[in-house]
């Protein structure tokens, strides 16, 4: 397969014009940390723009930052850092957990797939802090939409499009994003020795506090061992962990609120600073599943209150499995091992109830070109997607298969 | 303002179309056809743009609006959806030849959730309401756009509302989980749900804030927040408006996030005065309105960190709100802004752009010379946390040609506010207010990238038709693609 590296937006153009003359499929990725998501893309051509890179325009008053889509994360982070901002909504790091080096992903394929780490329960998700997205479509048509400015109705919110489409509709050069103040601390809340029932009820209880908890997560045992950080490995019990975030004497004060409305549930403890972003790192990075037996693992979105009944469920089909909560119970990690029969497709979907969907983060090409690793749509809204795909692609050349195999292709 | 041009073929057939609509909805009264009940529904909330409906149909459920459209998607009649009607862009403007589709019937809340911290909602109860009927048990619903006493859930949705906390809390698109749609083909569908995010195309993003032309929202699933501990509001007052805007920004930059922060200038802030006599200081140019909430002692914080920030920016009036009746008082000349405007002009027509807020003082002087130019007063009143301007532009609609100058100035304004890097519409959206306006901010291409949108939804173009976009393409014309074979520069290799 030909491979092509993106330095400049004409280069795009010109890939385009290339491609739509002899009907050349592409494969386009940032840094490619996350191909291994979605159904293997059949294509003639790799397309990687991590090589369009630059931060273009940041404005820390007006919390805006406009970058091309190639422009690493991490360099992305170091900026933001030097005027005490971030990235609200916790972008989550899958290089290691999908077999790459960490550090590598790019702005524009967190936005592409709309990836959010534990913060999205409360600052919202990827998609959420998008302002703007330029590029070009599927015709190899410059396409333009949103702005740099944070309230803007201006036609329809493509952006929202653009965010979790993988590249299937359009090839993004450049995004405008959101950015927020770093909050001068940060505490997080442990409570340790809860069951899964009562833990979805603490995470309930926090979240529904007046205390602005922003991230909400439950680490069973086996997982919190894991954490990399040293006072959940010596427990050797599970975990309930909420993040508390402010001015100084805000996050002092809700962290001792948040411990005393937590004392019912079990024994509280606290952690500061560095410890406290290693474990929020380690919940939005799967690192509990990042192991030398890359297993299946499965991301799992439900209505938060119902994560106890899901797993019951779940279990009734699977055995040998491994999980832990996100996002107050909203968002469920799970891991089985290799050999499970279509890697559980069927028992993770069925448990559902029709209520919430599950995606396949981590499995192999054979797997994820024999089953669904994107939820299916009904199929009044599969036609819909079907449509706005073609609208934007009409020959289907953009990481064709990628998500679905609308009509055959890939 | 055009509108397409009715289809007569429709028109001849009106009383059929009655007949029939009798037939589907079920209330004898969700059927009006005479005109005396059909100016009810001539105007939204931009009422210089009236036109009555052919018929208009209450229904009372979904399934009842699933065969209203299904019937009007074959007897090719176009549809305008309607909440409330308190839209301020025309979205709701009925169309001659169109069936007015009002969902005011659809006032209930369905479910309120705290386990899942959400509510389920019909589509036609008041922003209001959701907050009501959750507040006693110590919750809300975040965007409170101004209307939020009469407009609705599902024209929130519509219009993607925004409000004076969307600076921390965001807009209707941050705060909606779920939908349950009906097509323009009378499919029943639901986008979303209790969940978070979306299992394909964020087809739920995409549906806020199209303004009613992809499909008709029956059932909303909205986010519930627990009402913080302690609210409390500035007054602060300068002597120029690069004060305040350089104390807005200087604000955010420390890495303080207010809960509101609103600006006026001097007309707006005299206006509010006259009106209601909330106390403001009259001898500064311009006032922010700066809100804070949570616990005490982050805002007792806060308030100290920004009462610096202010006195270093130039700040001739602090006040900062004792009791919760103070801060309504703040508040009241605010929230009056509009009718207070309204009692000192005959007419106002109220324009929502959105600017980088570095460029708040050229704006504003611009905004001088073309108030100077077109010889009618403006006042601002501003979210200014966010960018989001709404100059009020005076006018008197009985004076031969003042409606047409106060249209162009309220032009020029919108297209200075691209100019500059912001946006048409920050929170009312296009309509047809702003639809002839598009082609300053986007390109032909990216307009017909919008339509392809539509559609996918609605291929015949029958949902709310001459709205949002200038010039209405038809689906097929918009699928061709040319594709220059054999004109390239480099046939075989890509130059990259």
């Amino acid at each position: 397969m030909r491979q092509i590296e993106i330095k400049t937006e004409d280069q795009i153009s010109d890939v385009l014009e290339w491609a739509l003359a002899g009907k050349h499929r592409l494969a386009i990725a940032g840094a490619g940390t996350k191909i291994g998501i979605g159904r293997p893309v059949e294509a003639d051509a790799a397309v990687r723009l991590e090589g369009l890179s630059g931060v273009e325009l940041y404005e820390p008053a007006e919390l805006v930052m406009q970058a091309q889509a190639g422009t690493r994360l991490t360099e992305i982070r170091d900026i933001l850092g030097r005027e005490g901002q971030k990235l609200a909504f916790d972008p989550p790091d899958y290089g290691p957990l999908l077999g790459h080096p960490a550090g590598l992903g790019t702005i524009g394929g967190i936005f592409c797939c709309n990836l959010s780490g534990a913060a999205r329960v409360k600052a919202g998700a990827a998609r959420d802090h998008l302002l703007g997205v330029q590029g070009f479509t599927g015709r190899g048509q410059a396409f333009k939409t949103g702005s740099r400015v944070m309230k803007n109705v201006t036609g329809y919110d493509l952006c929202k499009l653009v965010a979790g489409s993988y590249g299937t509709l359009t090839i993004a050069s450049r995004m405008t994003f959101k950015v927020l103040p770093r909050p001068e601390k940060t505490r997080t809340v442990l409570v340790f020795g809860v069951g899964e029932a009562e833990a979805v009820a603490a995470m309930r209880d926090a979240l529904s506090s007046e205390h602005e908890v922003c991230a909400a997560a439950y680490l069973p045992e086996g997982v919190a061992r894991r954490s990399g950080v040293s006072y959940l490995q010596s427990e050797n019990r599970s975990v309930v962990a909420l993040r508390i975030e402010g001015p100084g004497p805000s996050a002092e004060f809700r962290c001792v609120a948040i411990r005393g409305l937590m004392a019912a549930y079990g024994e509280t403890e606290e952690l500061h600073g560095q410890n406290s972003g290693t474990l929020w790192r380690f919940v939005g990075d799967v690192g509990a599943f990042v192991q030398d037996d890359p297993g299946v693992v499965w991301k799992v979105s439900v209505p938060p209150a119902g994560a106890p009944a899901y797993l019951k469920r779940l279990r009734e089909h699977v055995q040998d499995m491994e999980y832990y909560l996100d996002w107050g119970g909203g968002l469920i990690w799970i891991a089985l091992p290799n050999h499970t029969a279509t890697g559980g497709e069927y028992a993770i979907r069925q448990s559902l109830n029709g209520e919430g969907h599950a995606t396949l983060i981590r499995g192999s090409e054979s797997l994820r070109a024999s089953i669904a690793p994107f939820q299916p749509q009904n199929p009044v809204l599969a036609r819909i997607s079907e449509k706005i795909r073609e609208g934007f692609d009409p020959h289907r050349i953009l990481n064709p298969g990628r998500m679905y195999a609308f009509g055959g292709e890939g | 303002m055009k509108m397409p041009e009715p289809d007569q073929e429709v028109l001849a057939k009106r009383d059929y179309l009655v007949r029939r609509l009798k037939e589907i909805v079920r209330n004898p009264e969700g059927v009006i056809d005479r005109e005396t009940d059909l100016r009810a529904f001539e105007c939204d909330g931009l009422s210089a743009y009236r036109q009555l409906p052919m018929i208009a149909v209450l229904p009372e459920t979904k399934e009842e609006v699933a065969e209203i459209l299904k019937f009007c998607a074959r007897e090719k009649v176009n549809v305008v959806p309607r909440g409330a009607g308190t839209g301020l862009s025309g979205g709701a403007l009925p169309l001659a030849d169109g069936v007015l589709l009002g969902l005011g019937k659809f006032n209930r809340i369905l479910e309120v959730d705290y386990e899942n911290r959400c509510a389920v909602c019909q589509p036609g109860v008041t922003n209001l309401a959701i907050t009501d009927a959750v507040k006693a048990d110590g919750f809300y619903y975040a965007p409170d756009p101004s209307s939020q006493i009469a407009c609705t859930i599902g024209g929130n949705i519509a219009e993607n509302s925004g409000g004076v906390h969307c600076l921390k809390y965001g807009l209707t698109t941050n705060n909606v989980l779920g939908v349950e749609m009906v097509t323009m083909e009378g499919e029943i569908v639901r986008l979303g749900g209790k969940h978070l995010d979306a299992e394909g195309y964020d087809l739920l993003g995409i549906l806020t804030g199209s303004e009613g032309l992809l499909g008709v929202i029956t059932e909303v699933t909205v986010r519930l927040l627990r009402s913080p501990e302690h609210i409390s509001a500035q007054l602060i007052g300068f002597p120029t408006s690069e004060q305040a805007g350089d104390c807005v920004g200087r604000i955010i930059a420390e890495g303080i996030i207010p809960a509101g922060m609103e600006m006026m200038d001097r007309p707006a802030i005299h206006a509010a005065e006259e009106f209601c006599h909330a106390g403001y200081p009259l001898d500064v140019e311009a006032l922010l309105i700066v809100e804070l909430d949570g616990p005490e002692v982050e805002i007792t914080y806060l308030n100290d960190r920004i009462g610096e920030i202010a006195k270093a920016c130039g700040a001739t009036v602090i006040r900062q709100s004792r009791t919760e009746e103070e801060r309504m008082t703040f508040w009241a000349g605010r929230k009056a802004a509009f009718p207070a405007v309204g009692r000192i002009s005959p007419d106002y027509m109220c324009m929502d752009g959105t600017i980088p807020r570095s460029q708040l003082p050229h704006v504003l002087a611009r905004m001088n010379e073309l108030s100077e130019h077109y010889g009618l007063r403006v006042a601002n009143v501003f979210h200014a946390g966010d960018g989001n301007l709404h100059p009020l532009i005076l006018f008197d609609a009985n004076v031969p040609g003042e409606l047409e100058r106060c249209e162009q100035f309220g032009a020029d304004i919108l297209k200075l506010c691209v100019e500059v890097g912001g946006v048409l519409t920050g929170e009312h959206g296009v309509g047809i207010e702003k639809r002839d306006l598009m082609g300053e901010m986007f390109s032909e291409e990216d307009l017909k990238q919008q339509q392809r949108l539509k559609c996918a939804f609605d291929p015949e173009g029958r949902l709310n038709p001459g709205k949002v976009f200038p010039v209405l393409h038809r689906c097929a014309e918009l699928g061709r693609m040319h594709v220059h074979h054999g004109q390239l520069p480099f046939p075989d290799i890509p130059r990259f």
